[in-house]
């Protein structure tokens, strides 16, 4: 019904736009990770020696393992928290649930800075936790290791990527068919049965959309160690961000990102088959 | 025999329910308790009533003039994000193109690519392409990674809208100039509403992007981000309740819009 000079007229800004201010850039930042740095001036010579140095400086592959292990961390205690919540609010929350889903929401769009800082401020050595323990006699000097550890940077970002996967597994639990459980009720089967024969199962898709968006959002994170982390929660996005700053060396700075795009594309790609391929028809 | 599940007591999962609210809205409160301290912004309890931070705030001209910035960016981002997410919307919806699949994933992968990512591409765009950095490439950064956010939402409108009345406009002799100011847009209005508030939104809490794009004039988030280096007081406190409840209130309004439009909210976090 919609003549084809439409078609084009609305096709053509977007598809500009996007070539231009989005592709373009990802294809720059791929070719400076083929060039390199001399003497300070950036060099348009083609090589491979910023992936070789990825490949065969230990620094980077520790700076990585650690990196993927904050992530994983992250995504196992997200999953935990998330998958509960969303468990209950879609079962047994009855009347409240609408209000309780906005509750659960709301923080999802909340300044990432705001949480951050509250967790800062929560953690610190002279912070409001280390304050409670010493009002309650716990401790009696402040302890300095809640704040700058591995274990701030998960908390942080467990907290700030709770909701992103509690919605999708909410909305897989929402899809499931209500006579389903009765069926599987009727069949004799117990509450922990249904749980782990029905809706688990059935729910697989949400589950893995959402630890895939928690560990792809936490692979790329910088703010979070510069915030909470101190240099023993240095991950992969803070090498990245002082090759771009201080440290001057733009295309290991881009071979780096190249390789962060590449294993976040290749992640959603996969999840997204498997999710097809376990979704509920 | 029961109807479903949802009758069933739960004890446990209810106090793990409560348990998990109780972590995602702790640090909130915290942070808001304490911008009202007098003796700062650690210690337990916090023991002295003041409105001082707000009033230091309030005189503080480099957090307004950054206040300003940010509102500035946010206004130049919705614009542009709803007019490109608007015809990249039409265009994933009614048009068929070679490599449309690739770019409905190009355009959407902002969405969920670390903010990193996009922020250093642009930034090597930018000098590419001679550009100061300023509060334009920031605008740049926010607008162009916010199409993404612009085309789910009103793709997800345009899936609703009822295709009779344009054909009805168009089968009566209206050119569809007249068809697209006169119809689709008049029955899109909500889903702009509510698109334009939620990217409003998140350009105002843009930090990562940002964070590589600022040129010489600061964003509220990156002024506050600065001011953390430098020691922190309980004015940032003060700034972020703010921030928290301008945010809440505009999320609400967004949230009741995405009802009445009758779309489901997570669909926006369908995945690219």
């Amino acid at each position: 019904m919609y003549s084809r000079a439409y078609k084009t007229i609305i096709s053509i800004p977007p598809l500009l736009w996007v070539c231009l201010f989005l592709l373009l850039p990802y294809a720059l930042m791929f070719a400076h990770s083929f060039w390199l740095v001399r003497d300070g001036f950036l060099v348009h010579q083609w090589n491979l020696q910023n992936y070789r140095a990825l490949f065969t400086n230990p620094l980077y592959f520790q700076v990585f393992l650690r990196t993927a292990r904050i992530a994983a961390s992250v995504t196992l205690c997200s999953l935990l928290l998330g998958y509960p919540l969303a468990y209950y609010l879609s079962f047994h929350a009855g009347p409240r649930k609408e209000l309780l889903y906005q509750l659960v929401i709301v923080p999802l769009w909340v300044s990432y800075l705001v949480r951050g800082y509250a967790w800062k401020t929560i953690l610190g050595s002279d912070g409001v936790l280390n304050g409670f323990l010493q009002y309650l006699h716990i401790t009696h000097e402040p302890v300095s290791f809640f704040l700058y550890s591995p274990f701030a940077v998960v908390l942080m970002l467990t907290h700030i990527y709770t909701p992103f996967v509690f919605l999708p597994i909410y909305a897989s639990l929402e899809h499931i068919p209500r006579p389903l459980l009765e069926a599987s009720q009727d069949l004799g089967a117990d509450r922990r049965t249904t749980f782990l024969r029905v809706i688990l199962p059935l729910s697989i898709p949400g589950l893995v959309a959402g630890a895939t968006f928690a560990f792809v959002l936490s692979l790329g994170d910088f703010l979070a160690p510069l915030l909470v982390g101190g240099p023993s929660a240095t991950m992969i996005a803070n090498i990245v961000q002082s090759l771009f700053g201080a440290a001057y060396d733009w295309p290991l700075g881009a071979a780096i990102s190249v390789c962060i795009l590449l294993i976040t594309v290749s992640l959603l790609f996969t999840t997204e088959r498997l999710e097809k391929r376990w979704a509920f028809k | 025999m029961t109807s479903g599940n949802s009758h069933q007591r739960s004890p446990i999962l209810r106090v793990y329910a409560a348990l998990v609210f109780a972590f995602i809205y702790l640090p909130i409160t915290v942070l808001i308790l304490y911008s009202f301290n007098r003796d700062g912004v650690g210690g337990f309890p916090p023991r002295h009533f003041t409105l001082d931070w707000y009033r230091q705030l309030f005189s503080d001209a480099a957090i307004w003039e950054s206040v300003v910035n940010s509102l500035i960016v946010a206004a130049a981002s919705v614009a542009l994000s709803l007019t490109l997410g608007l015809f990249a919307a039409l265009a994933l919806d009614r048009a068929s193109f070679p490599g449309k699949a690739l770019f409905r994933r190009l355009v959407l992968l902002p969405l969920i690519l670390p903010g990193i990512i996009t922020g250093l591409s642009l930034l090597m765009f930018a000098v590419f392409a001679a550009m100061q950095l300023s509060l334009l490439t920031v605008f740049l950064g926010h607008g162009t990674a916010l199409i993404s956010v612009a085309t789910t939402e009103l793709f997800a409108g345009l899936q609703k809208l009822d295709r009779a009345q344009e054909e009805a406009s168009l089968d009566l002799g209206a050119t569809p100039w007249q068809t697209f100011w006169r119809i689709t847009l008049p029955n899109l209005k909500l889903s702009l509403i509510a698109a334009g508030l939620l990217i409003f939104t998140l350009s105002m809490d843009e930090i990562a992007v940002t964070f590589f794009l600022i040129g010489r004039d600061n964003t509220l988030p990156l002024e506050i981000w600065g001011r953390l280096r430098r020691g922190i007081t309980p004015e940032i406190n003060a700034i972020s309740t703010l921030i928290f409840a301008v945010s809440v209130a505009l999320i609400v309004i967004w949230y009741r819009l995405r009802a009445r439009i009758g779309t489901q909210a997570q669909e926006l976090l369908e995945r690219p």
